[in-house]
Protein backbone atom coordinates (compact mmCIF):
# COMPACT_ATOMS: atom_id res chain seq x y z
CA UNK A 1 0.00 0.00 0.00
CA UNK A 2 1.43 3.09 -1.03
CA UNK A 3 1.85 5.67 2.43
CA UNK A 4 3.47 8.63 0.73
CA UNK A 5 1.96 11.50 1.76
CA UNK A 6 0.14 12.50 -1.53
CA UNK A 7 -0.92 10.79 -3.62
CA UNK A 8 0.61 10.00 -7.63
CA UNK A 9 -0.91 12.14 -9.78
CA UNK A 10 -2.48 9.37 -12.31
CA UNK A 11 -4.79 8.45 -8.93
CA UNK A 12 -5.35 12.23 -8.44
CA UNK A 13 -8.72 12.49 -9.25
CA UNK A 14 -9.49 8.44 -9.20
CA UNK A 15 -13.51 8.07 -9.06
CA UNK A 16 -13.75 6.35 -5.56
CA UNK A 17 -17.77 5.89 -4.89
CA UNK A 18 -20.40 5.88 -7.62
CA UNK A 19 -23.81 6.12 -6.38
CA UNK A 20 -27.05 6.25 -9.60
CA UNK A 21 -29.80 6.54 -9.44
CA UNK A 22 -30.28 4.91 -5.56
CA UNK A 23 -33.45 3.94 -3.93
CA UNK A 24 -33.78 2.62 -0.70
CA UNK A 25 -36.94 1.03 0.85
CA UNK A 26 -36.84 -0.69 4.46
CA UNK A 27 -39.85 -2.28 6.13
CA UNK A 28 -42.17 -1.09 2.80
CA UNK A 29 -41.09 2.57 3.17
CA UNK A 30 -39.11 4.08 0.70
CA UNK A 31 -36.18 5.58 2.63
CA UNK A 32 -34.13 6.82 -0.31
CA UNK A 33 -35.39 7.88 -3.65
CA UNK A 34 -33.06 9.18 -6.97
CA UNK A 35 -29.66 9.90 -5.15
CA UNK A 36 -26.96 10.28 -7.54
CA UNK A 37 -23.43 11.38 -6.01
CA UNK A 38 -19.68 10.85 -7.41
CA UNK A 39 -17.14 10.88 -4.78
CA UNK A 40 -13.25 11.16 -5.68
CA UNK A 41 -10.17 11.38 -4.03
CA UNK A 42 -9.02 13.57 -2.31
CA UNK A 43 -12.65 14.92 -1.76
CA UNK A 44 -14.67 15.47 1.56
CA UNK A 45 -18.10 14.95 0.93
CA UNK A 46 -20.30 15.28 3.93
CA UNK A 47 -24.03 14.00 4.00
CA UNK A 48 -26.39 16.50 5.80
CA UNK A 49 -30.13 16.30 6.60
CA UNK A 50 -32.82 16.13 9.12
CA UNK A 51 -33.02 13.22 11.68
CA UNK A 52 -34.87 10.42 9.24
CA UNK A 53 -34.55 11.85 5.64
CA UNK A 54 -31.90 8.87 5.08
CA UNK A 55 -28.59 10.36 5.74
CA UNK A 56 -27.70 6.85 7.80
CA UNK A 57 -28.98 4.88 5.05
CA UNK A 58 -27.48 5.90 2.43
CA UNK A 59 -23.81 5.49 4.14
CA UNK A 60 -25.11 2.17 5.33
CA UNK A 61 -26.46 1.07 1.36
CA UNK A 62 -23.21 2.36 0.30
CA UNK A 63 -21.01 0.48 2.57
CA UNK A 64 -22.99 -2.78 1.38
CA UNK A 65 -24.58 -3.23 4.77
CA UNK A 66 -28.47 -2.46 2.96
CA UNK A 67 -29.38 -3.35 -0.29
CA UNK A 68 -30.66 -1.28 -3.15
CA UNK A 69 -34.00 -1.60 -4.18
CA UNK A 70 -32.98 0.36 -7.44
CA UNK A 71 -30.14 1.87 -8.99
CA UNK A 72 -26.50 1.27 -7.19
CA UNK A 73 -23.76 2.74 -4.56
CA UNK A 74 -20.37 0.79 -5.44
CA UNK A 75 -17.45 1.54 -4.36
CA UNK A 76 -14.50 1.30 -7.01
CA UNK A 77 -13.00 -2.16 -6.72
CA UNK A 78 -9.57 -2.83 -5.07
CA UNK A 79 -10.37 0.92 -3.12
CA UNK A 80 -9.71 0.07 0.55
CA UNK A 81 -12.18 0.93 3.04
CA UNK A 82 -11.93 2.81 6.63
CA UNK A 83 -14.78 2.98 8.41
CA UNK A 84 -15.93 4.69 11.85
CA UNK A 85 -18.87 3.67 13.28
CA UNK A 86 -20.89 6.54 15.21
CA UNK A 87 -21.24 4.34 18.28
CA UNK A 88 -19.01 1.32 19.09
CA UNK A 89 -20.49 -0.57 21.92
CA UNK A 90 -18.15 -3.75 22.76
CA UNK A 91 -18.91 -5.86 25.52
CA UNK A 92 -16.59 -5.26 28.62
CA UNK A 93 -16.63 -9.33 28.28
CA UNK A 94 -14.12 -9.20 25.34
CA UNK A 95 -11.12 -8.27 26.80
CA UNK A 96 -9.71 -5.75 24.38
CA UNK A 97 -6.65 -3.01 24.31
CA UNK A 98 -5.94 -0.27 21.87
CA UNK A 99 -3.12 -1.89 20.20
CA UNK A 100 -5.10 -5.20 19.20
CA UNK A 101 -8.30 -3.03 17.91
CA UNK A 102 -5.67 -1.78 15.40
CA UNK A 103 -5.05 -4.74 14.21
CA UNK A 104 -9.21 -5.81 13.88
CA UNK A 105 -9.64 -5.73 10.02
CA UNK A 106 -5.87 -5.05 9.19
CA UNK A 107 -2.38 -6.50 9.90
CA UNK A 108 -0.27 -3.63 10.47
CA UNK A 109 3.58 -3.53 11.40
CA UNK A 110 4.34 -1.64 15.01
CA UNK A 111 4.99 1.33 13.50
CA UNK A 112 2.25 1.88 11.52
CA UNK A 113 -0.05 1.51 14.37
CA UNK A 114 1.82 4.59 16.32
CA UNK A 115 1.82 6.54 13.33
CA UNK A 116 -2.18 6.12 12.99
CA UNK A 117 -2.62 6.70 16.60
CA UNK A 118 -0.17 9.30 16.86
CA UNK A 119 -2.49 11.40 13.69
CA UNK A 120 -5.27 11.35 15.88
CA UNK A 121 -3.08 11.99 19.13
CA UNK A 122 -3.77 8.90 20.68
CA UNK A 123 -0.65 7.55 20.91
CA UNK A 124 -0.26 7.38 24.52
CA UNK A 125 -3.04 5.24 24.68
CA UNK A 126 -1.70 2.17 22.80
CA UNK A 127 -1.48 -0.35 25.76
CA UNK A 128 -4.51 1.07 27.40
CA UNK A 129 -7.71 -0.90 27.39
CA UNK A 130 -10.62 0.28 25.22
CA UNK A 131 -13.26 -0.16 28.17
CA UNK A 132 -10.93 2.61 29.41
CA UNK A 133 -11.69 4.80 26.63
CA UNK A 134 -13.90 8.18 27.49
CA UNK A 135 -15.81 8.86 24.22
CA UNK A 136 -13.57 11.50 22.88
CA UNK A 137 -10.95 9.01 23.10
CA UNK A 138 -12.52 6.23 21.49
CA UNK A 139 -13.71 7.75 19.23
CA UNK A 140 -10.15 9.23 18.17
CA UNK A 141 -8.82 6.17 18.59
CA UNK A 142 -11.49 4.65 15.74
CA UNK A 143 -10.57 7.20 13.29
CA UNK A 144 -6.71 6.08 13.96
CA UNK A 145 -8.12 2.29 13.45
CA UNK A 146 -9.83 3.07 9.94
CA UNK A 147 -6.51 5.09 9.22
CA UNK A 148 -4.31 2.25 9.93
CA UNK A 149 -5.77 0.30 6.84
CA UNK A 150 -4.27 2.91 4.67
CA UNK A 151 -7.96 3.36 3.23
CA UNK A 152 -8.93 5.32 -0.24
CA UNK A 153 -12.18 5.89 1.07
CA UNK A 154 -12.36 7.06 4.96
CA UNK A 155 -16.44 6.31 6.05
CA UNK A 156 -17.39 8.58 9.04
CA UNK A 157 -20.97 8.44 10.75
CA UNK A 158 -21.51 11.13 13.13
CA UNK A 159 -17.80 11.03 13.70
CA UNK A 160 -18.06 14.24 16.49
CA UNK A 161 -20.99 12.66 18.08
CA UNK A 162 -19.43 11.72 21.49
CA UNK A 163 -17.04 15.00 22.18
CA UNK A 164 -18.29 18.08 23.15
CA UNK A 165 -18.40 21.70 20.74
CA UNK A 166 -14.47 22.62 21.15
CA UNK A 167 -13.71 18.94 20.43
CA UNK A 168 -16.43 18.94 18.10
CA UNK A 169 -14.47 21.34 15.81
CA UNK A 170 -11.42 20.29 16.37
CA UNK A 171 -12.72 16.38 15.45
CA UNK A 172 -13.25 17.86 11.85
CA UNK A 173 -9.94 19.69 11.45
CA UNK A 174 -8.56 16.66 11.77
CA UNK A 175 -10.50 15.28 9.47
CA UNK A 176 -9.87 17.74 7.14
CA UNK A 177 -5.66 17.44 8.14
CA UNK A 178 -6.03 13.84 7.39
CA UNK A 179 -7.35 14.39 3.77
CA UNK A 180 -4.70 17.08 2.91
CA UNK A 181 -2.00 14.60 4.21
CA UNK A 182 -3.24 11.23 2.65
CA UNK A 183 -5.27 12.28 -0.39
CA UNK A 184 -7.82 10.17 0.90
CA UNK A 185 -11.55 10.69 0.07
CA UNK A 186 -13.83 11.07 2.81
CA UNK A 187 -17.54 10.66 2.89
CA UNK A 188 -19.48 11.58 6.13
CA UNK A 189 -22.38 12.24 8.10
CA UNK A 190 -23.44 14.79 10.17
CA UNK A 191 -26.43 16.69 11.43
CA UNK A 192 -24.37 19.67 12.78
CA UNK A 193 -24.68 22.40 10.05
CA UNK A 194 -22.31 24.94 11.33
CA UNK A 195 -18.81 23.05 12.10
CA UNK A 196 -18.63 20.16 9.72
CA UNK A 197 -19.82 22.74 6.77
CA UNK A 198 -16.60 24.77 7.39
CA UNK A 199 -14.17 21.77 6.37
CA UNK A 200 -16.35 20.33 3.69
CA UNK A 201 -15.65 20.45 -0.21
CA UNK A 202 -19.16 19.15 -0.96
CA UNK A 203 -22.63 19.31 0.81
CA UNK A 204 -25.24 16.84 0.12
CA UNK A 205 -28.13 17.27 1.63
CA UNK A 206 -30.26 14.46 2.28
CA UNK A 207 -34.23 14.12 3.00
CA UNK A 208 -35.49 11.38 0.90
CA UNK A 209 -34.06 13.00 -2.09
CA UNK A 210 -31.04 14.98 -2.70
CA UNK A 211 -32.90 18.19 -1.49
CA UNK A 212 -29.62 20.00 -2.95
CA UNK A 213 -25.76 19.42 -3.43
CA UNK A 214 -22.48 21.96 -3.88
CA UNK A 215 -20.32 23.62 -1.96
CA UNK A 216 -21.39 24.71 1.51
CA UNK A 217 -21.64 28.02 0.43
CA UNK A 218 -23.75 27.25 -2.46
CA UNK A 219 -25.59 24.91 -0.04
CA UNK A 220 -26.19 27.92 2.05
CA UNK A 221 -27.85 30.09 0.14
CA UNK A 222 -30.44 27.22 -1.62
CA UNK A 223 -34.26 27.82 -1.03
CA UNK A 224 -35.05 24.14 0.15
CA UNK A 225 -32.04 23.95 2.23
CA UNK A 226 -33.28 27.10 4.16
CA UNK A 227 -36.57 25.83 4.29
CA UNK A 228 -35.23 22.27 5.53
CA UNK A 229 -33.03 23.84 8.58
CA UNK A 230 -34.52 27.59 9.35
CA UNK A 231 -33.02 30.70 9.63
CA UNK A 232 -29.83 29.46 11.15
CA UNK A 233 -28.77 27.28 8.08
CA UNK A 234 -26.67 30.34 6.47
CA UNK A 235 -25.24 30.74 9.75
CA UNK A 236 -22.40 28.55 9.16
CA UNK A 237 -20.00 30.77 6.86
CA UNK A 238 -20.05 33.10 9.73
CA UNK A 239 -18.60 30.08 11.63
CA UNK A 240 -15.13 30.64 13.81
CA UNK A 241 -13.83 29.75 16.89
CA UNK A 242 -15.57 32.17 19.14
CA UNK A 243 -14.33 30.41 22.63
CA UNK A 244 -11.61 32.05 24.11
CA UNK A 245 -9.34 29.07 24.24
CA UNK A 246 -8.62 26.80 21.98
CA UNK A 247 -8.73 22.97 22.06
CA UNK A 248 -5.57 20.71 21.04
CA UNK A 249 -7.24 16.58 20.05
CA UNK A 250 -6.73 15.48 23.22
CA UNK A 251 -9.19 18.39 24.88
CA UNK A 252 -6.41 20.20 27.16
CA UNK A 253 -6.38 24.05 26.30
CA UNK A 254 -3.72 25.20 24.20
CA UNK A 255 -2.38 28.38 25.36
CA UNK A 256 -1.95 31.65 23.45
CA UNK A 257 1.39 31.21 21.90
CA UNK A 258 0.30 28.26 20.02
CA UNK A 259 -3.06 30.10 19.16
CA UNK A 260 -4.70 29.20 15.83
CA UNK A 261 -7.47 30.72 15.24
CA UNK A 262 -6.86 31.31 11.46
CA UNK A 263 -8.61 28.13 9.78
CA UNK A 264 -7.07 29.27 6.42
CA UNK A 265 -8.66 25.88 4.94
CA UNK A 266 -11.58 27.03 6.26
CA UNK A 267 -11.72 29.98 4.83
CA UNK A 268 -14.55 30.73 2.11
CA UNK A 269 -14.26 34.63 1.35
CA UNK A 270 -16.23 35.29 4.76
CA UNK A 271 -14.78 38.31 7.41
CA UNK A 272 -14.35 37.22 10.65
CA UNK A 273 -17.41 37.39 13.19
CA UNK B 1 -1.94 -45.90 41.28
CA UNK B 2 -3.06 -44.83 37.89
CA UNK B 3 -5.53 -47.19 36.09
CA UNK B 4 -6.31 -47.18 32.32
CA UNK B 5 -9.50 -45.83 32.55
CA UNK B 6 -8.68 -43.06 34.72
CA UNK B 7 -5.46 -42.03 32.46
CA UNK B 8 -8.41 -41.88 29.24
CA UNK B 9 -10.82 -39.63 31.36
CA UNK B 10 -7.70 -37.22 31.66
CA UNK B 11 -6.67 -37.56 28.05
CA UNK B 12 -10.69 -37.11 27.25
CA UNK B 13 -11.44 -34.33 29.83
CA UNK B 14 -8.29 -32.51 28.76
CA UNK B 15 -8.73 -32.81 24.83
CA UNK B 16 -11.81 -31.37 25.27
CA UNK B 17 -11.10 -28.52 27.97
CA UNK B 18 -8.33 -27.56 24.91
CA UNK B 19 -11.52 -27.09 22.94
CA UNK B 20 -14.07 -25.98 24.59
CA UNK B 21 -12.51 -23.05 26.03
CA UNK B 22 -11.39 -21.01 22.97
CA UNK B 23 -14.74 -22.00 21.92
CA UNK B 24 -16.25 -20.96 24.44
CA UNK B 25 -14.87 -17.73 24.74
CA UNK B 26 -16.59 -16.71 21.46
CA UNK B 27 -19.97 -18.04 23.13
CA UNK B 28 -19.38 -15.75 25.88
CA UNK B 29 -18.78 -13.07 23.75
CA UNK B 30 -21.45 -13.24 21.15
CA UNK B 31 -23.82 -13.71 23.81
CA UNK B 32 -24.65 -17.62 22.33
CA UNK B 33 -24.64 -19.45 25.88
CA UNK B 34 -28.38 -20.28 25.06
CA UNK B 35 -27.31 -21.62 21.48
CA UNK B 36 -25.12 -23.96 23.41
CA UNK B 37 -27.97 -25.26 25.16
CA UNK B 38 -30.05 -25.87 22.65
CA UNK B 39 -27.65 -27.63 20.37
CA UNK B 40 -26.51 -29.46 23.78
CA UNK B 41 -30.26 -30.27 24.59
CA UNK B 42 -31.09 -31.40 21.09
CA UNK B 43 -27.92 -33.58 20.69
CA UNK B 44 -30.43 -36.65 23.05
CA UNK B 45 -31.84 -36.77 19.64
CA UNK B 46 -29.14 -37.69 17.73
CA UNK B 47 -28.86 -40.44 20.43
CA UNK B 48 -32.23 -41.69 19.62
CA UNK B 49 -31.67 -41.42 16.02
CA UNK B 50 -28.36 -43.02 15.96
CA UNK B 51 -29.63 -46.13 18.54
CA UNK B 52 -32.67 -45.97 15.60
CA UNK B 53 -30.38 -46.35 12.82
CA UNK B 54 -27.98 -48.21 14.21
CA UNK B 55 -25.78 -45.56 13.74
CA UNK B 56 -22.64 -44.41 15.55
CA UNK B 57 -23.96 -42.69 18.26
CA UNK B 58 -21.89 -39.92 18.29
CA UNK B 59 -22.20 -39.69 14.64
CA UNK B 60 -26.09 -39.24 15.41
CA UNK B 61 -25.37 -36.50 17.66
CA UNK B 62 -23.09 -34.70 15.18
CA UNK B 63 -25.83 -34.90 12.65
CA UNK B 64 -28.67 -33.58 15.02
CA UNK B 65 -26.26 -30.64 16.28
CA UNK B 66 -25.22 -29.86 13.26
CA UNK B 67 -29.09 -30.07 11.63
CA UNK B 68 -29.91 -27.83 14.48
CA UNK B 69 -27.13 -25.31 13.95
CA UNK B 70 -27.95 -25.00 10.26
CA UNK B 71 -31.55 -24.30 11.33
CA UNK B 72 -31.21 -21.57 13.65
CA UNK B 73 -29.15 -19.79 10.80
CA UNK B 74 -31.65 -20.12 8.40
CA UNK B 75 -34.38 -19.12 11.08
CA UNK B 76 -32.34 -16.19 12.61
CA UNK B 77 -33.77 -13.83 10.07
CA UNK B 78 -37.77 -14.29 10.85
CA UNK B 79 -39.06 -12.05 13.12
CA UNK B 80 -42.16 -13.80 14.19
CA UNK B 81 -40.98 -14.89 17.93
CA UNK B 82 -37.88 -13.56 19.49
CA UNK B 83 -34.24 -15.55 19.18
CA UNK B 84 -34.88 -16.73 23.27
CA UNK B 85 -38.20 -18.16 22.34
CA UNK B 86 -37.18 -20.04 19.76
CA UNK B 87 -34.00 -21.30 21.35
CA UNK B 88 -36.06 -22.69 24.28
CA UNK B 89 -38.75 -23.98 21.62
CA UNK B 90 -35.87 -26.14 19.85
CA UNK B 91 -33.88 -26.76 22.62
CA UNK B 92 -36.49 -28.57 24.81
CA UNK B 93 -38.55 -29.52 21.58
CA UNK B 94 -35.63 -31.82 21.10
CA UNK B 95 -34.74 -32.67 24.19
CA UNK B 96 -38.33 -33.93 24.97
CA UNK B 97 -38.29 -35.94 21.64
CA UNK B 98 -35.20 -37.30 22.67
CA UNK B 99 -36.22 -38.91 26.04
CA UNK B 100 -39.50 -39.77 24.34
CA UNK B 101 -38.03 -42.06 21.78
CA UNK B 102 -35.57 -43.25 23.86
CA UNK B 103 -38.07 -44.37 26.38
CA UNK B 104 -39.70 -46.36 23.31
CA UNK B 105 -36.23 -48.61 22.92
CA UNK B 106 -37.29 -51.12 24.82
CA UNK B 107 -35.26 -53.43 23.31
CA UNK B 108 -32.28 -51.24 23.93
CA UNK B 109 -30.66 -50.92 27.63
CA UNK B 110 -29.45 -47.08 27.53
CA UNK B 111 -27.90 -45.38 30.46
CA UNK B 112 -29.78 -42.36 30.11
CA UNK B 113 -27.81 -40.83 33.16
CA UNK B 114 -24.84 -41.23 31.18
CA UNK B 115 -25.89 -39.73 28.59
CA UNK B 116 -27.66 -36.24 30.52
CA UNK B 117 -24.77 -36.45 33.00
CA UNK B 118 -21.46 -37.54 30.89
CA UNK B 119 -19.35 -40.61 32.02
CA UNK B 120 -15.98 -39.63 31.16
CA UNK B 121 -14.94 -42.66 33.14
CA UNK B 122 -16.26 -44.95 30.83
CA UNK B 123 -14.23 -43.58 27.93
CA UNK B 124 -12.96 -46.13 25.19
CA UNK B 125 -9.52 -45.85 23.22
CA UNK B 126 -11.93 -45.19 20.21
CA UNK B 127 -13.99 -41.97 21.83
CA UNK B 128 -10.32 -40.55 22.73
CA UNK B 129 -9.75 -41.07 18.65
CA UNK B 130 -12.84 -39.08 18.44
CA UNK B 131 -12.38 -36.46 20.55
CA UNK B 132 -8.32 -35.68 20.06
CA UNK B 133 -9.07 -36.00 16.27
CA UNK B 134 -12.07 -34.02 16.13
CA UNK B 135 -10.56 -31.70 18.97
CA UNK B 136 -7.71 -31.07 16.52
CA UNK B 137 -10.02 -30.25 13.27
CA UNK B 138 -12.00 -27.83 15.40
CA UNK B 139 -10.02 -26.55 16.80
CA UNK B 140 -7.85 -25.82 13.31
CA UNK B 141 -11.60 -24.33 12.11
CA UNK B 142 -11.38 -22.19 14.95
CA UNK B 143 -8.01 -21.13 14.15
CA UNK B 144 -8.59 -20.76 10.76
CA UNK B 145 -12.09 -18.23 10.82
CA UNK B 146 -10.21 -16.23 13.99
CA UNK B 147 -9.57 -13.30 13.02
CA UNK B 148 -12.76 -12.58 10.76
CA UNK B 149 -14.93 -13.92 13.44
CA UNK B 150 -13.77 -11.29 15.84
CA UNK B 151 -13.84 -8.63 13.64
CA UNK B 152 -17.60 -9.74 13.17
CA UNK B 153 -17.85 -10.28 16.99
CA UNK B 154 -16.19 -6.78 17.94
CA UNK B 155 -18.76 -5.17 15.40
CA UNK B 156 -20.87 -7.02 12.50
CA UNK B 157 -21.66 -3.74 10.69
CA UNK B 158 -17.81 -2.25 10.54
CA UNK B 159 -16.50 -6.01 9.77
CA UNK B 160 -18.92 -6.62 6.98
CA UNK B 161 -18.07 -3.08 5.24
CA UNK B 162 -14.44 -3.28 5.70
CA UNK B 163 -14.53 -6.77 4.16
CA UNK B 164 -13.43 -8.83 7.02
CA UNK B 165 -15.76 -11.06 7.59
CA UNK B 166 -17.85 -12.97 5.17
CA UNK B 167 -21.08 -14.34 6.42
CA UNK B 168 -19.97 -17.60 6.11
CA UNK B 169 -17.98 -17.19 8.59
CA UNK B 170 -20.71 -17.35 11.31
CA UNK B 171 -22.30 -20.09 9.80
CA UNK B 172 -18.93 -21.88 10.41
CA UNK B 173 -18.29 -20.80 13.75
CA UNK B 174 -22.07 -22.17 14.21
CA UNK B 175 -20.91 -25.89 12.63
CA UNK B 176 -17.79 -25.76 15.33
CA UNK B 177 -20.20 -25.69 18.17
CA UNK B 178 -22.45 -28.12 16.83
CA UNK B 179 -18.91 -30.05 16.57
CA UNK B 180 -17.39 -29.50 19.68
CA UNK B 181 -21.11 -30.43 21.42
CA UNK B 182 -20.78 -33.88 19.91
CA UNK B 183 -17.40 -34.08 21.22
CA UNK B 184 -17.91 -33.20 25.06
CA UNK B 185 -20.99 -34.60 25.04
CA UNK B 186 -19.30 -37.99 26.39
CA UNK B 187 -17.49 -35.88 29.25
CA UNK B 188 -20.21 -33.76 31.07
CA UNK B 189 -23.44 -35.07 29.62
CA UNK B 190 -26.15 -33.63 27.60
CA UNK B 191 -27.34 -31.00 30.49
CA UNK B 192 -23.64 -29.82 31.21
CA UNK B 193 -21.87 -29.18 28.00
CA UNK B 194 -22.65 -25.92 28.11
CA UNK B 195 -21.20 -24.87 31.11
CA UNK B 196 -17.71 -26.31 29.89
CA UNK B 197 -17.97 -23.68 27.29
CA UNK B 198 -18.91 -20.69 29.24
CA UNK B 199 -17.64 -21.04 32.77
CA UNK B 200 -13.72 -21.36 31.74
CA UNK B 201 -13.97 -18.87 29.49
CA UNK B 202 -15.94 -16.43 31.98
CA UNK B 203 -13.42 -17.32 34.40
CA UNK B 204 -10.57 -16.18 32.05
CA UNK B 205 -11.92 -13.04 31.92
CA UNK B 206 -10.06 -10.96 34.83
CA UNK B 207 -6.80 -11.91 34.02
CA UNK B 208 -7.05 -11.39 30.47
CA UNK B 209 -5.94 -7.88 28.45
CA UNK B 210 -6.62 -9.62 24.87
CA UNK B 211 -9.20 -11.97 23.27
CA UNK B 212 -6.39 -14.33 22.69
CA UNK B 213 -5.21 -14.37 26.29
CA UNK B 214 -8.73 -15.23 27.48
CA UNK B 215 -8.62 -18.04 24.95
CA UNK B 216 -5.48 -19.50 26.38
CA UNK B 217 -6.51 -18.64 29.68
CA UNK B 218 -9.93 -20.65 29.13
CA UNK B 219 -8.13 -23.49 27.57
CA UNK B 220 -6.45 -23.29 30.92
CA UNK B 221 -8.98 -22.74 33.44
CA UNK B 222 -10.58 -25.63 31.11
CA UNK B 223 -8.14 -28.32 31.62
CA UNK B 224 -7.40 -27.63 35.54
CA UNK B 225 -11.13 -28.12 36.10
CA UNK B 226 -11.34 -31.86 34.35
CA UNK B 227 -8.33 -32.09 36.72
CA UNK B 228 -10.28 -30.82 39.58
CA UNK B 229 -13.15 -32.46 38.68
CA UNK B 230 -11.90 -36.03 37.91
CA UNK B 231 -10.06 -36.10 41.46
CA UNK B 232 -13.21 -35.32 43.24
CA UNK B 233 -14.87 -37.71 40.87
CA UNK B 234 -12.43 -40.36 42.00
CA UNK B 235 -11.71 -39.41 45.26
CA UNK B 236 -15.30 -39.06 46.49
CA UNK B 237 -17.10 -40.79 44.07
CA UNK B 238 -19.34 -37.78 42.85
CA UNK B 239 -20.72 -38.38 39.43
CA UNK B 240 -17.38 -37.34 37.22
CA UNK B 241 -19.38 -34.73 34.57
CA UNK B 242 -20.92 -32.48 37.58
CA UNK B 243 -17.66 -32.81 39.49
CA UNK B 244 -15.77 -31.27 36.69
CA UNK B 245 -18.56 -28.23 36.48
CA UNK B 246 -17.89 -27.87 40.15
CA UNK B 247 -14.33 -27.80 39.99
CA UNK B 248 -14.68 -25.14 36.91
CA UNK B 249 -16.90 -23.25 39.21
CA UNK B 250 -14.95 -22.68 41.52
CA UNK B 251 -12.15 -21.39 39.40
CA UNK B 252 -14.25 -18.73 38.35
CA UNK B 253 -15.41 -17.91 41.94
CA UNK B 254 -11.89 -17.74 42.65
CA UNK B 255 -11.28 -15.34 39.65
CA UNK B 256 -13.37 -12.95 40.84
CA UNK B 257 -11.14 -12.17 43.63
CA UNK B 258 -8.43 -10.89 40.73
CA UNK B 259 -7.88 -7.58 39.85
CA UNK B 260 -9.75 -6.82 37.11
CA UNK B 261 -6.69 -6.12 34.16
CA UNK B 262 -8.99 -4.49 31.58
Amino acid sequence: MDSSPLPHDHLQNRVLLKVAGLSVRLGGREILHSVDLTLRRGEIVTVIGPNGGGKTTLLRTVLGLIAPSAGHASITAGATVGFVPQRFPVDRVLPMTVARLMRLTARPDRAAVERALGETGTAHLLDTSIHALSGGEMQRVLVARALVREPDLLVLDEPAQAVDYAGEAAMYELIAAIRDRRGCGVLMVSHDLHVVMAATDRVLCVNGHVCCTGTPHEVSGNAEFRRLFGPKAGAFALYRHHHDHDHDLSGEPVDDAHHHHDHHHHDDGHRHA
Amino acid sequence: MLDDFLLRALAAGVGVALVAGPLGCFVVWRRMAYVGDTMAHASLLGIALGLALGLDLGLGVLLVTVTVALLLAALQGQRLVGTDTLLGILAHGALSIGLVAVAFMETVRLDLMAYLFGDILAVSTRDLLWIWGGGALVLAGLVAIWRPLLAATVDPDLAQAEGASPPWVRVAFALLIAAAIALAMKIVGVLLITALLIIPAAAARRSARSPEGMALGAAAIGVAAVLGGLALSFGADSPSGPSIVVAALTLFVGSLALPARG
